[in-house]
């Protein structure tokens, strides 16, 4: 049976959401008009993120014959738009020397993690779950 | 910045205030939940600390 009309805008609408709540950590709540949460998670999400960067953390690469280290990358990504930010200035190549470092690793990847978490609640919210 | 117990804390802090806030819309339950849960992070973590402290044996 064919979706309807409405249903595929219905899809389409809920997909942006998603794509926009991943990209910009805290955007699908704001879309949806909750605001505080929103702000939360823009300003804190962000910030996690970027003390992994500062804890000397990496960003890791997408190395299909180390399965680990590709699911730290898919973790690291989660975060969206600042983790291409990042990438793009040039940090995030980790220093495994510094005392620091699995500290910073752990930020990165449960920053990622964290903001994927939210945007499955913005999903939740748009479909009236919650 | 290099303290273990504080980067534990910083850490806990943000995850207890991202899972508080998606589990709760009240700003009440919203703090004692996420407060619980940051105790729970700081209290398993010293209490785990201290099991570890005789290994190696």
């Amino acid at each position: 049976m064919r979706a309807t009309a409405a249903e595929e805008t219905q899809t389409g609408w809920l997909v942006l959401l998603c794509l926009a709540a991943w990209a910009v950590p805290g955007a699908g709540h704001l879309w949806l008009g909750r605001r505080s949460k929103g702000l939360i998670f823009l300003v804190g999400l962000p910030l996690m993120f970027a003390m992994g960067l500062a804890l000397h953390g990496r960003l890791f690469p997408f190395d299909l014959s180390e399965w680990l280290v590709a699911l730290a990358a898919v973790a690291d990504v989660g975060i969206g738009i600042p983790y291409f930010v990042a990438k793009a200035l040039g940090y995030g190549d980790g220093a495994v020397r510094a005392v620091t470092y699995e500290y910073g690793n752990a930020f990165l990847i449960v920053a990622g993690l964290l903001n994927l978490l939210v945007v499955i609640d913005a999903y939740d919210v748009a479909l009236g779950r919650k | 910045m290099q303290s273990h117990m504080l980067l534990l804390t910083v850490f806990a802090f943000f995850v207890s205030l991202v899972f508080a806030v998606i589990a709760k819309d009240d700003w009440h339950e919203q703090l004692r939940f996420g407060g619980m849960m940051f105790g729970g992070f700081l209290l398993s973590a010293l209490v785990l600390g201290w099991l570890m402290y005789p290994f190696p044996l």
